[in-house]
């Protein structure tokens, strides 16, 4: 039999998937808007391309040694390569499907408009190390993003090349490490509690520091007594995620910022959950000395599927002098200036290196851009407080069908916490989970924090209408009954994606990371 | 407010379900001196769409665009034609607004293509494996030696002279925290890139040895040699690729024995964007896998059996790791994997190939036009779209003096090595497919004008 597909591999048929009730396997495996794609390398052919170029004249260097043979890659033509993207993409779920609750990610809407002014090109087609006078309007759109930021912030300035959250951490840490080394201090220890994301230890680690963690309390919030009996000359930081991975405000944040510098310390903020908080309450009135903001949540620019991001740093007086190269400085004659390794030396004595090639994420900082300008100061404040309007209605319309281990201190802000407490004996978060994808929604995040036994971390952002809120609390609440009653459907769940349970221990035990011409 | 769909109504029923009286009181744990009394101080209220378009593309205006006049830049970025299709495929909101495929049986469109994403790169490289991607060239380089640390268990990297200087800043900074110790040097302004000095360079303690290729001035180096050299050490051999279109045209770093490569992808799918967002590729033998930083997508089979695309290998990651985890990488270039993927896909090896001789035959010919300009001498025996020249005046003075005249004529290599004298008079010219004829006798035009 041959299938339709002339690419020589067929999809295998999974009976239960392919063949609802009453219903045959389909021949090509394909069910109806639901088509399967072979690799690339199944379809593409070394002879087919979807580049025409022009001739141009002349003959290669003679010195130049040339390959023995073009590199063994597949191409497409241009409808083949249209249809082959295609496809793939409608196997993806995003938020432009549906409610996509993943908590301490900040899925929210990514306006259009953003993604035009990002492809303006005097942004787009200019080049990083293209002269001064010839990028004023890239470097504008940089003054302008970090001038909101340094405001939204309530801090002393912002170094904005971090490429994403982990990378602004880690500008962060570096600038506490230098600060501590121009005073000559060697501390070495970096607090970090057990609620955090696990980027924070990592960070720390990866810039040198020793990780110590901090507990919390029964109450969701890092245990104020503990840390500060903690603190001591060893001891530069510490970094906390406020609002913190519970969900909850760190009520105690200017107390403990109080005294960890009263004990010679810096405050790293994790500013991940940003958005419960942007035009209502200034980190900088906390006492934080840095914190990085992911322009990919707070300010909605798109994941991509996984990045890319931008985290810029707002860092305190006291670490300002020490933010990394490169940086823009308006001149007094309005042009602004590009502060590189020439200008370093006399403009930025503290500075303490760089942390990537050329100046950040711009394609990032157009969007930001035009999101904080399309949302203006009163919209920035609706946005945070919809989205803690939106986490609090779904806690109190679940908590009746599912745990919320700390619903009754109070309200939660833009995330809603969970747990599988009370589900029936060999059910877990990850089977409700999984049954929310056949429900048409993504799952929100599971077993983080780690705090929290099965934890379920729903943010809905203020993406979400009254109604789709309805729909999503609907749907939970069945999902919570069935895990409560177990329901032996929901273990097997997803019934209805285009693929069941991915056998994940399979793929870690003898991994293929790359495909080979022997399989299929 | 169009991107939020409250209405007021709702928020009052919400209120009621919720039971407080107004959204304020969900700030309730917030101190009530940290919370602002009113907006934020000069920030305007919210804007329509056409008035922040205005707005943006006002700014837009006031830079001089690659696409408007001669355009020679590279240094590490490059300028390449990008086919519509790629800019089209990847703005599907499938791909866009999707989050890291955490949930595989919901993001196998973005898995598949992680997957063909690494084998890709893996061919292109002529390496075992590569990852998903990390955030650009500069970055990919320091994990590089940070691996090559763990895999050696020695600190000490010996840098090339050929490296592009921000990465090496990078790296740098990395370093004096870390521990690591880097042996850095100048390049050299030979015909070829100084490898004695190199290999001389490396000694029992040395972890890994990194060379561009080709390198910042363009040349291409005898990777093969110092490959040889590193591993009679026992260090490995880092390959740096900022100009990845270039090995359509020479061969791949891991066919010369390279035992990491790493490299910016930004020349395919990805355009110019003033430096960001890139994309970091990284490649290396099979047996360092565990050892490799960044998320990785591997193929498995569903419950019932059909072929199904994963992350794994996750315990390297910080999400699981924690502070012992490889790198504290998260988020990473995913979109750009895309579009590089896209735009690869489009070419096919041939098609790259067919790119890769025309950005080379364009920098025959303008390396030949310039160097009929009195004065300018070119520095490169070898090269493949971008060499070096010689100018008799400061390399900086006359990119700028260029500009002045609407041509973007190449990169002063003192911008980025701003305390070598001796190189202050190298200007960097880098060319592409997208270079016409027009182009060359324009830059050699000026040139000759601002050198009269």
């Amino acid at each position: 039999m041959t299938a339709l597909n002339p690419s020589g591999w067929r999809p295998e048929m999974g009976d239960a998937a392919c063949a609802p009730e009453g219903a045959g396997a389909t021949f090509t495996g394909n069910r109806a808007l639901h088509l399967e794609e072979p690799l690339l390398f199944e379809i593409g052919r070394a002879d087919h391309c979807g580049v025409d170029f022009d001739e141009v004249a002349g003959s290669p260097l003679a010195g130049l040694a040339l390959r023995a043979a073009p590199v063994d890659l597949p191409g497409l033509s241009e409808p083949e390569a249209v249809r082959h993207y295609t496809r793939l993409s409608r196997q993806n779920y995003a938020i432009d499907l549906g409610l996509f609750p993943l908590g301490s990610c900040t899925m929210k809407h990514n306006p259009r408009l953003d993604e035009k002014v990002a492809r303006m090109p005097g942004f787009a087609d200019v080049h990083p190390l293209a002269p001064e006078g010839t990028v004023q309007g890239a470097l504008k759109v940089i003054d302008e993003l970090a001038h909101w930021l340094v405001e939204l912030t309530g801090m002393a300035s912002v170094a904005m090349t971090p490429k994403a959250g982990a990378h602004g951490e880690l500008c962060g840490l570096l600038a506490i490490r230098a600060a501590l080394d121009a005073r000559g201090d060697k501390r070495e220890v970096i607090l970090v509690p057990e609620s955090a994301h696990g980027t924070n230890p990592a960070t720390a680690a990866f810039a040198g520091f020793k990780v110590e963690a901090i507990p919390a309390t029964a109450a969701g919030r890092v245990d104020t007594a503990a840390l500060i009996a903690r603190l001591g000359p060893n001891v530069a930081g510490v970094m906390i995620t406020n609002p913190n991975t519970c969900g909850l405000f760190e009520s105690d944040l200017k107390t403990i910022a109080d005294a960890v510098h009263a004990a010679g310390g810096y405050v790293y903020c994790d500013g991940a959950n940003f958005n419960a908080i942007v035009g209502r309450v200034r980190p900088g009135d906390l006492g934080v000395d840095a914190m990085h903001i992911n322009l990919h949540k707070t300010f909605s620019t798109p994941h991509g599927g996984g990045g890319p991001g931008a985290g810029p740093v707002v860092l305190s007086e006291a670490l300002a002098p020490f933010a990394p190269l490169p940086f823009v400085k308006p001149g007094t004659d309005g042009v602004l200036h590009l502060i590189e390794e020439a200008q370093g030396a006399e403009m930025a004595p503290g500075a303490f290196g760089r942390m990537c090639a050329f100046h950040g994420q711009m394609g990032m900082f157009t969007r930001a851009l035009a999101y904080i300008l399309s949302h203006g100061a009163d919209g920035l404040a609706q946005a945070s407080g919809d989205a803690v309007l939106n986490a609090n209605y779904v806690l109190r319309r679940l908590e009746h069908v599912l745990h919320a281990p700390f619903g009754a201190t109070g309200p939660c802000m833009h995330e809603a916490l969970f747990s599988d407490d009370g589900f029936a004996e060999g059910f877990s978060t990850l089977d409700l989970a999984k049954g929310l994808i056949d429900e048409g929604f993504h799952p929100m995040t599971v077993y983080f924090p780690l705090v929290v036994h099965g934890a379920m971390l729903v943010e809905p952002t203020e993406t979400e209408s009254k109604a789709g809120l309805d729909q999503f609390i609907a749907a939970m609440e069945s999902l919570g009954q069935r895990a409560r009653a177990g329901d032996a459907a929901l273990k097997s769940a997803p019934h209805f994606a285009p693929r069941r349970r991915v056998d994940e221990t399979r793929a870690a035990r003898k991994p293929r990371l790359i495909w080979t011409p022997t399989e299929g | 407010m169009r991107y939020l769909p409250l209405s007021e109504h709702d928020r009052g029923e919400m209120l009621a379900a919720v039971g407080v009286p107004d959204v304020g009181a969900l700030f309730v744990d917030v101190p009530e001196a940290a919370r602002l009394s009113g907006p934020i101080a000069g920030l305007p209220g919210h804007a329509s769409e056409m008035a922040v378009e205005r707005h943006m593309a006002r700014l837009s205006a006031q830079s001089l665009t690659a696409g408007e006049v001669p355009f020679f830049l590279g240094a590490g970025a490059y300028r390449h034609h990008v086919p519509a299709s790629v800019d089209h495929l990847i703005q599907r909101g499938e791909f866009l607004t999707a989050y890291t495929p955490y949930q595989p049986e919901i993001a196998q469109g973005t898995l598949q293509v992680l997957f063909e994403f690494q084998t890709q790169v893996a061919r292109l490289f002529g390496t075992d494996v590569a990852n998903a991607s990390l955030y650009d060239g500069s970055t990919a380089c320091w994990e590089a030696i940070a691996m090559a640390g763990r895999i050696t268990r020695r600190n000490r990297a010996v840098l090339s002279g050929g490296l592009h200087p921000h990465y090496v800043g990078t790296a740098q900074t990395m370093a004096r925290f870390t521990g690591d110790r880097l042996v850095t040097a100048l390049p050299t302004l030979g015909a070829h890139a100084d490898e004695d000095a190199l290999i001389a360079a490396i000694d029992g303690e040395t972890s890994c040895v990194l060379v561009q290729y080709p390198d910042v001035l363009g040349r291409v180096p005898d990777l093969a040699r110092v490959a040889a050299a590193a591993q009679a050490k026992g260090a490995l051999l880092v390959a740096v690729v900022t100009e990845p279109v270039a090995l359509g045209l020479i061969e791949s770093p891991g066919a010369l024995g390279a035992d990491i490569v790493v490299g910016e992808g930004q020349s395919l799918g990805v355009g110019l964007q003033f430096g960001g967002p890139y994309l970091g590729l990284f490649g290396c033998r099979e047996k360092y896998v565990r050892q490799m930083p960044g998320r990785l997508c591997g193929e498995t089979v569903d419950a019932d059996g059909q072929r199904s695309f994963v992350l794994t290998l996750s315990t390297r990651e910080q999400h699981i790791r924690r502070e012992k985890a490889t790198s504290n990488i998260c988020t990473n270039s995913g979109l750009c994997a895309l579009a590089f993927s896209i735009h690869m896909s489009l070419l096919g090896g041939e098609g790259l190939a067919r790119m890769a001789r025309a950005s080379h035959l364009r920098a025959v010919q303008t390396a030949q036009a310039l160097t009929r300009v009195p004065g300018v001498a070119l520095v490169n025996e070898t090269y493949v779209n971008e060499f070096a020249v010689t100018l008799p005046r400061p390399a900086a003075d006359v990119v700028e003096a260029l500009a002045q005249r609407r041509v973007l004529g190449g990169v002063a290599l003192s911008r980025l090595l701003p305390g070598a004298s001796d190189l202050a008079n190298v200007l960097l010219v880098a060319t592409s497919e997208l270079t016409t004829d027009e182009d060359i006798a324009t830059l050699v035009a000026t040139l000759g004008e601002v050198l009269a």
